[in-house]
Formats: C-alpha cells, structure tokens, sequence
C-alpha cells in the first residue's frame, strides 16, 4: 500500500496496485462533528475526479463526499454506513469509504502530501 | 445589523464554543464534547443552555391590560395565577402564528419569553394593542439561563434553597448573591429543569457554579436535537405566519373559554378549524433506517403522491434514530401510517409517529 495523499476537500487516498481506497480525512470528522449518517457508493458505479460519490451526515448538516481521482468503484464500505459513528473514531483507517480501480494514475501524484494537507488545513481553517 | 452578543459571550468562548449567526447574535453551536455528547449529558445528569437572545419582554398595567393581550394571544390570561406560565402564541388576523412563547402572570403585569429571531416584530405587534396607562420594557440587562436535566432540581436548590418547590410551569422570584432572580420551573428539552432570569452582573457567578457541579455547556446544536426528541416546534421552522395552530397540532395550547368566546385575532377561522379539522396537520416521522429527513423533504404516499414536506429532521441521540416534523395532509396523519421520504432523489420509507419520540419527565 502506497503512502495516502490528500485533497482540498479533505478525502484522503491510498493506492494498491490500481486500486484505491478513499475515506475522510480526521480533520473533516472534527469540522462535522458526530457522524450519524453514511451512504457509500455501489459497485460498479463510474466516479470522475471531484465528482460526488458518497454522503456523509452529522447532527448539523449533510455533506458530499467527493472523489480525489476517476475511477470505476469496486466497493462501498458497508460497515461504516451500519455504524456511521465509526468514521468519527478510526476515520483514515477501518472506516474508509470505498475502493475504485482508477485510470490515471497522475491524479494520485498530483494530490498533496501529508505534509502539504496539514499546511493546507491550517492555512484554510474551517 | 451589528451582530450581537450575549454577557456570556467571552465565558463561552473559553470554554471552547464554536459560534454561529443566529437570529442576530453570535451564539454558540456546540463544545469541544459536541452535539452528541452534549445531548446525552443533558438527558442523564444536567447541562445549561445560555438562551439570553430571547426577548424578556414586561408588561404592566390594570386590567385593560389583559383585554389587549387577549386580542393577540389565546389564552385565558384573566385566570391565570401569578407566578403560572403557559406556552401560547401571538396570532396574526387569520390565525397565523406570529410567534410561539411563553407567558408568566407576575404580580404587576405579565412577562413574555420571545423568539430572538421575532422579538422586535412582536413587541411592534403587541405595542399597538396597549392604552397608554400600559408600560413595557424589553429587559436587555437581563441573562436567561435553562438548567436542565434530571439534576437540575438537587443542582439548584443547593444554591437557591426552594427552587424544588416549584412546580412545571410556575415560578417565583428567589435571592441569589445579594440580587432578586426569577426562576421558573420551565424548558424545551423534555427534561425537568429550570430558566433562571439574572442580571448579566451576576450570570458569570451562577455559571460558575453550576460548572462546578459538572453541569456540562450545551450549545444550540443539542438545543435542536433535544426539543426535537420531545416534539417540541422550532419557530421558523415548524411554524410561521402561516400556520395557524390546529395545523400545528397545538390546538391544546387554546384556553378551553377562549376556544368557545374568541375575542382573538383569527378566532372565526380557528373556530371553523376546531370543527371540521384542517388540511394539513404537523405530525412526528420516523425514517425506517437511518437516512435522515432533513426540512424540506418532501413527503410522499405509498402511490407516490406527494403529501407533505418535512419542518425539522435530525438524528436524535437518545431515541437512536432519526427523528422528524413535518406537514401532511391530514388522511395521513394516523399514527403508524406508512409514507416516502424523497432525500438525494431517492425514496425511502417512513412511518407517521407519536410525539414526543423521547418520553417527557416533568415534574407536575
């Protein structure tokens, strides 16, 4: 498994072999608050990069999640959306959102580094 | 308008409060616990709610003062007692809802509890119905607080020994640090509790206290989810100017003589309603899953025929489920009744429920 790389719109990715795995960064779950909702998308949908993929839910507001890269999805992860709150306790980890074979890898390299995200975190607060 | 901000302001934001405009103030939304947790905390042991936006409007006068009331709000304040409350609302010429409240008999007068977001509306409304022998005063020195929760009562009397003797929907004033305060047995989260009217001087002092006690900060986020749970409306949201209240299923709220005397703004209308039931009714929904049926939602029948919209929806932490208001025509109103939930463009399945979704525990 490669090193994750992030996006403005704070979803995180990780890529093995040409599958990758996206999920919501821990600095998106602290600006949502609690997670009481989650719709992740089903296999075999086609996602274009910054293209809307699933849905996340707080007590506050609905949100879209997008995808950091174009892909066709090969799975959505149930278990987060049966317990939504899941994502609030291990969000760049067991509570990704889904796995999408991807066409480019390009648009992973051109994503930012751990480094970069959190910069880019504390020069854009919430 | 200059956003403004309450006394407690400073004392929020050192507790670690995340602000947001509401109604023209800069109030707090939540905590560093958030919603959820603040939501629990206030249903198993206490949390305080600064809601000092909301207008503390007095009245003084003789009894004509009571007949000008009358006019706008529909309950029988000629017999009711000093130091009892009632929920009601300022209605508009056809029975629209101006604004919901709370009315307190005081010794001299009245004192009215309104929306921060409709006060200076109402007192423009309820000004033109007053003679001049009639005084008010919209008390901006004064801090409104609800403590509430199960440990509210121990919490409180502690400190203001007799507050326990007050029953839900009365109060009375107590001493606390040398200064009169006005507390009533009153709140909008379905738990026991209190709202404790002090002066903006000694409010610091009082949350101190109550900090001290493990009362937890609660934000107007929980504030949502809470009332929510105990089927209780959101001005602005589940009612307006044009919902008149047997639409808002709160025809309870109509004093049983005024009822059959009117003598209120709207009353041939709400009369004729009282008879032949309304159109449209609010109603409590559950969503079958955990989809969440957001204001605005349409609502549709099992023949995909759209009935209603939904007024407030949100995922309500003690119930564990998401929870709904809303409007529907009213051969869809019985309790159990099966509907559809459009949210993202897809349909999902629901049921009309019985409100509250979170059992009340007031102490009568």
């Amino acid at each position: 498994m490669s090193e994750k790389k992030f996006s403005k719109k704070h979803e995180w990715v990780s890529l093995d072999g040409d599958v990758a795995t996206v999920g919501i960064t821990k600095h998106a779950t602290e600006m949502l608050g609690d997670i009481v909702f989650v719709e992740v998308p089903d296999a075999g949908k086609a996602v274009e990069k910054e293209g809307q993929a699933a849905v996340v839910e707080s007590t506050k507001a609905a949100s879209d999640v997008y995808s950091p890269i174009s892909g066709e999805i090969t799975e959505g992860n149930k278990a987060i959306a049966d317990d939504p709150g899941s994502v609030n306790t291990d969000p760049e980890g067991a509570s990704w959102f889904f796995k999408l074979k991807i066409k480019d890898k390009g648009e992973y390299d051109s994503l930012m580094s751990k480094d970069e995200y959190d910069k880019f975190c504390k020069e854009n607060p919430s | 308008m200059e956003i403004q901000k309450t006394a407690l302001y400073n004392y929020h934001k050192n507790l670690g409060a995340k602000f947001v405009p509401f109604a023209g103030y800069e109030m707090p939304i939540q905590y560093k616990d958030g919603i959820v947790k603040e939501h629990i905390s206030t249903r198993t042991h206490a949390g305080f709610f600064d809601v000092s936006h909301m207008g503390q409007f007095f009245l003084e006068g003789d009894e004509t003062l009571i007949e000008s009331l009358e006019k706008i709000i529909p309950a029988d304040l000629k017999n009711l007692k000093i130091n009892h409350s009632k929920y009601s609302f300022l209605l508009n010429n056809e029975g629209g809802i101006i604004d919901d409240l709370i009315i307190t008999r005081t010794e001299k007068g009245f004192c009215i509890i309104l929306n921060a977001a409709c006060k200076e509306n109402d007192i423009k409304q309820i000004s033109q119905l007053l003679k001049n022998n009639h005084k008010h005063l919209l008390n901006n020195n004064l801090s409104l607080i609800a403590l509430q929760g199960p440990k509210s009562v121990e919490i409180l009397d502690k400190l203001i020994p007799g507050v326990a003797n007050l029953k839900f929907m009365t109060g009375n004033n107590f001493n606390y640090a040398g200064e009169k305060l006005y507390v009533t047995r009153s709140g909008y989260t379905g738990e026991d509790g209190f709202e404790i009217s002090i002066s903006n001087k000694k409010v610091e002092k009082l949350i101190d206290y109550l900090i001290s006690n493990e009362v937890k900060p609660i934000g107007l986020g929980a504030r949502d989810t809470l009332r929510l749970e105990a089927g209780l409306c959101l001005y602005g949201h589940d009612l307006n100017e044009k919902i008149n209240p047997v639409e808002a299923n709160l025809k309870w709220a109509i004093a049983k003589k005024r009822k059959e005397v009117g003598g209120f703004n709207g009353w041939e209308k709400i009369k004729d309603l009282l008879a032949k039931g309304s159109e449209k009714i609010r109603v409590g929904i559950k969503p079958d899953g955990k989809v969440i049926a957001r204001e605005n939602t349409k609502i549709f029948s099992l023949e995909n025929n759209e009935i209603g919209f939904v007024t407030s929806g949100t995922f309500g932490p003690s119930v564990n489920a998401p929870v709904a208001m809303g409007y529907v025509k009213s051969e869809f109103s019985k309790i159990g009744t099966s509907i559809q939930l459009e949210v993202r463009g897809k349909k999902y399945g629901g049921k009309i429920s019985e409100l509250p979704f979170y059992k009340k525990s007031y102490v009568k």
